[in-house]
């Protein structure tokens, strides 16, 4: 008897399983069929707030569906500045909070595999038939793809939004420039500026040049060819001159006159060829390795055991991602001095976008502006998590030693300098950095080009394909990832 | 007749027991199959936020994916990988699988051999992998030992060179399903009449005489089995050549399976072309069953 019973649940489980399975289907359909129906629009909001309920239980407060913010982002990141920096923000939990009125809803998938891209990618392709409450309002792209959805009319223009250029005076020219559409919109904005500088090894400068002076290792790294001079002769020391030739691929690929793909076919750019020329010369003379960033080999020279006398990288790669925080590592000691080295590039940053049928346009543009062009917050973020804003005003007034800085704990205001620079201050350094970026040459296909084009030439700097067979390798890869682009006939 | 038609009562019930069954299997597997066929014949993908297609385009997709003769090369790549892990997948689990069926031997502790070896089989494939990845990395455990050891004086590079890679996917393959195939082995081994290994011995056999003219030939049927299942499984060969390559399939694609091509038509979201090399596996994978049903089909009847 107990055996029947079991099995009969069983069963039944399965059935009521499959048949739940079923219906979520058939509700999905008719939400993205019909044109937002009450009737649809209800069953939809239904099934959401289902769900939110199951794993935040504020959904409940909610009672007017256009008063809830949905934004969609990869990290931690710009909740943490929101939640830090924005006035009138109330946490709730890890992905809820309010602001007035307003529920934020923090949607949060990681960049692994493509997740975030493929997931913001669904949602906007329904936004039009997505219930009021689910529609994106803010979305954060990254400059590798930012052209994808700024190219696009998911994306809504700045200027829509109320946002004017005087608004906007005090930002980075190339924060724009790469936010900017085909047709010269702007339609994005970011908090964040990420010129990159040099990082090298002060103990490795005094053993091998006699000096650890900015100035007179800036004049060892000029430019590429005597660069590459001195790469050889850290290489006689030991030394590597970088861990990497991943770590150079920035500095060239930020520095480029022509875009990755033109008119469908995919174009290579000379600067990019100097690159491959450059390295596979490092490689076989045995000055650096083709190790992948963020591989444990990559980040060998952390420390001194590595070897390694240099990486590029803007503020966040020294302060957050070099192991500073560990003992024995060159950050933790101060280790480090900073150059502009041969050219000047930037890595990472986040742009912030509205999305197109956003039904609190208001609150977004408040975002913004509060957050991307406000003095008093932008230096507080400064302060406090030792971000590079973007603000011409703020930044050159920490530069200068104008503006002075007291953190937490410290007793008297004083000029703003990284200890793990050895209480050098880089952000003069920075900001002629950023002056000096162009980036009018990026395409919506610089992700996987740029991703491909290390990944085949990795091949070829390794000794197993010839230059041609690595090309004809790169051509392959990027006709998988992007069916419409052509490679270029000879 | 009255047998019969309590025959024909008992049938409803089978009928209604298979439902479940019938009904899983056209949702999650005739369904989608059908699908696969249809995209394949279309132009279909995301360009960037633009889908494109689908649009009817013959047997396009097929001529591409013959044309560039890519598929060919991991095609081969597939089955190099294949047979570097059966090979000595099948050595090792025949060895294992008659010294444990041997009742003259009488091993100790067998349950508790059967249980280890089965054991990398319980690891997720991704897991072994990014553990493989670390160990073999240039500065990882394994080259500081063999340099230590004085082997080498400049760490091995494993996962630049062909053959190196190629091996350690192999071995990884072969230390997971290496005792689910003794195991089935064994099984097949234990089937055998022992009356034979009995007359065998009274005959003044040795082992390997007994191995090769009594075991192996009665063992022919598994073993085409376990063969053709293991090729199956290696066609699909997917999670560890991915992860320990990062997905590029490096050095030179020569590690690049047949999936993890499919893979990479699944980031435009590309079905056509996806269908068409799915479409391709399904008609490799279905003559190959054939052959096990024919083969294992024929024997059971025969004997």
């Amino acid at each position: 008897m107990k055996k029947k019973i079991v099995s009969t649940m069983l069963c039944l489980t399965m059935l009521a399983s499959m048949a739940a399975g079923c219906g979520n289907d058939a509700t999905t359909d008719a939400g993205a069929t019909t044109d937002a129906g009450a009737t649809t629009d209800a069953g939809a909001a239904g099934e959401a707030a289902g769900t939110e309920a199951a794993d935040a239980g504020s959904a409940a407060v909610i009672t007017d569906p256009s008063k809830v913010l949905n934004i969609y982002v990869w990290n931690e990141e710009f909740k943490s500045r929101i939640e830090d920096h924005y006035p009138g923000y109330t946490k709730i939990d890890a992905t809820n909070g309010t602001i007035g009125d307003v529920a934020v809803r923090w949607n949060i998938t990681p960049s692994d595999d493509n997740a975030y891209q493929n997931n913001l990618d669904a949602t906007l392709l329904n936004q039009e038939s997505a219930a009021q409450e689910d529609k994106i309002d803010m979305f954060l792209v990254e400059a590798d793809y930012a052209l994808k959805y700024v190219d696009t009319d998911y994306t809504m223009p700045i200027s829509d939004l109320g946002i004017t250029d005087a608004d906007l005076s005090k930002q980075y020219t190339y924060t724009q420039d790469i936010v900017t559409d085909s047709n010269g919109v702007l339609k994005g904005l970011s908090w964040q500026g990420c010129p990159g500088v040099m990082f090298y090894n002060r103990e490795a400068a005094k053993e091998v040049f006699n000096t650890d002076d900015p100035a007179e290792i800036q004049k060892l790294v000029a430019d590429w060819d005597t660069f590459n001079q001195t790469a050889a002769t850290l290489k006689d020391a030991g030394y590597s001159i970088v861990s990497s030739v991943n770590d150079t691929y920035r500095v060239y690929s930020n520095n480029v006159t022509s875009k990755w793909v033109e008119d469908g076919v995919i174009n290579i750019d000379d600067n990019l060829m100097k690159w491959v020329e450059d390295s596979k010369a490092l490689v076989d003379a045995g000055a650096t390795s083709t190790y992948d960033l963020w591989s444990d080999d990559w980040k060998k020279g952390f420390y001194p055991e590595g070897k390694v006398f240099a990486y590029f990288g803007p503020a966040w790669l020294v302060n957050f991602s070099m192991a500073a925080d560990t003992e024995g590592s060159i950050g933790y000691n101060g280790g480090w001095g900073a150059t502009e080295g041969p050219q000047g590039f930037f890595w990472g940053g986040t742009w912030i976008c509205a999305a197109t049928g956003t039904d609190n346009a208001d609150l977004v543009k408040d975002i913004m502006l509060k957050m991307t062009t406000d003095d008093a917050i932008m230096t507080d973020i400064v302060v406090q998590d030792d971000d590079f804003v973007n603000n011409k005003t703020v930044m050159d007034g920490l530069a200068s030693g104008a503006t002075k800085i007291q953190r937490e704990g410290e007793s008297e205001e004083h000029e703003y300098t990284s200890k793990i620079l050895g209480e050098q201050n880089p952000l003069p350094m920075y900001c002629a950095g950023v002056d000096g970026l162009d980036l009018s040459n990026l395409s919506a296909y610089d992700q996987g080009c740029n991703e491909e084009f290390q990944h085949a030439m990795k091949n070829y700097f390794d000794g197993n394909a010839t230059l041609d067979e690595a090309l004809e390798l790169f051509y392959t890869a990027i006709a998988e990832k992007y069916p419409s682009l052509k490679a270029p006939t000879e | 007749m009255k047998n019969n038609a309590k025959a024909v009562r008992y049938n409803k019930w089978g009928y209604i027991f298979l439902l479940p069954f019938l009904l899983v299997y056209v949702v999650f597997q005739f369904v989608p199959t059908v699908t696969t066929i249809y995209n394949s014949f279309y132009e279909n993908y995301l360009d960037g936020l633009t889908q494109v297609g689908p649009n009817f385009v013959g047997l396009e997709n097929y001529k591409s994916l013959f044309s560039s003769g890519d598929i060919w090369t991991f095609t081969k790549n597939t089955m190099v990988l294949w047979i570097m892990c059966f090979v000595p997948q099948i050595i090792l689990s025949l060895v294992l699988g008659a010294w444990f069926s041997d009742v003259r031997l009488k091993l100790k502790g067998q349950r508790f051999f059967k249980t280890v070896i089965y054991l990398p089989n319980l690891i997720m494939a991704s897991a072994f992998s990014m553990l493989f990845f670390t160990l073999f990395s240039d500065g990882g455990p394994v080259n500081s030992i063999l340099m230590q050891l004085g082997f080498i004086s400049e760490p091995y590079r494993f996962l630049t060179y062909t053959g190196s890679t190629r091996g350690l996917i192999a071995f990884m393959n072969c230390l997971m399903w290496f005792g689910n195939t003794t195991i089935l082995l064994m099984a097949g081994m234990m089937g055998i009449d022992t009356s034979l290994f009995e007359a065998a011995e009274v005959d003044g056999a040795t082992s390997t005489q007994v191995f090769f003219r009594i075991t192996l030939p009665l063992l022919r049927p598994i073993l085409v089995y376990v063969m053709i299942t293991s090729l199956i499984g290696g066609l699909q060969l997917f999670d560890v050549p991915q992860i320990l390559t990062n997905g590029t399939g490096d050095p030179m694609r020569t590690t690049m399976t047949l999936i993890m091509y499919l893979n990479k038509h699944l980031y435009s979201k590309n079905y056509g072309m996806a269908g068409a090399l799915s479409v391709l596996l399904l008609i490799i994978t279905a003559i190959l069953s054939l052959i096990v049903f024919k083969v294992t089909g024929n024997d059971k009847r025969k004997g």
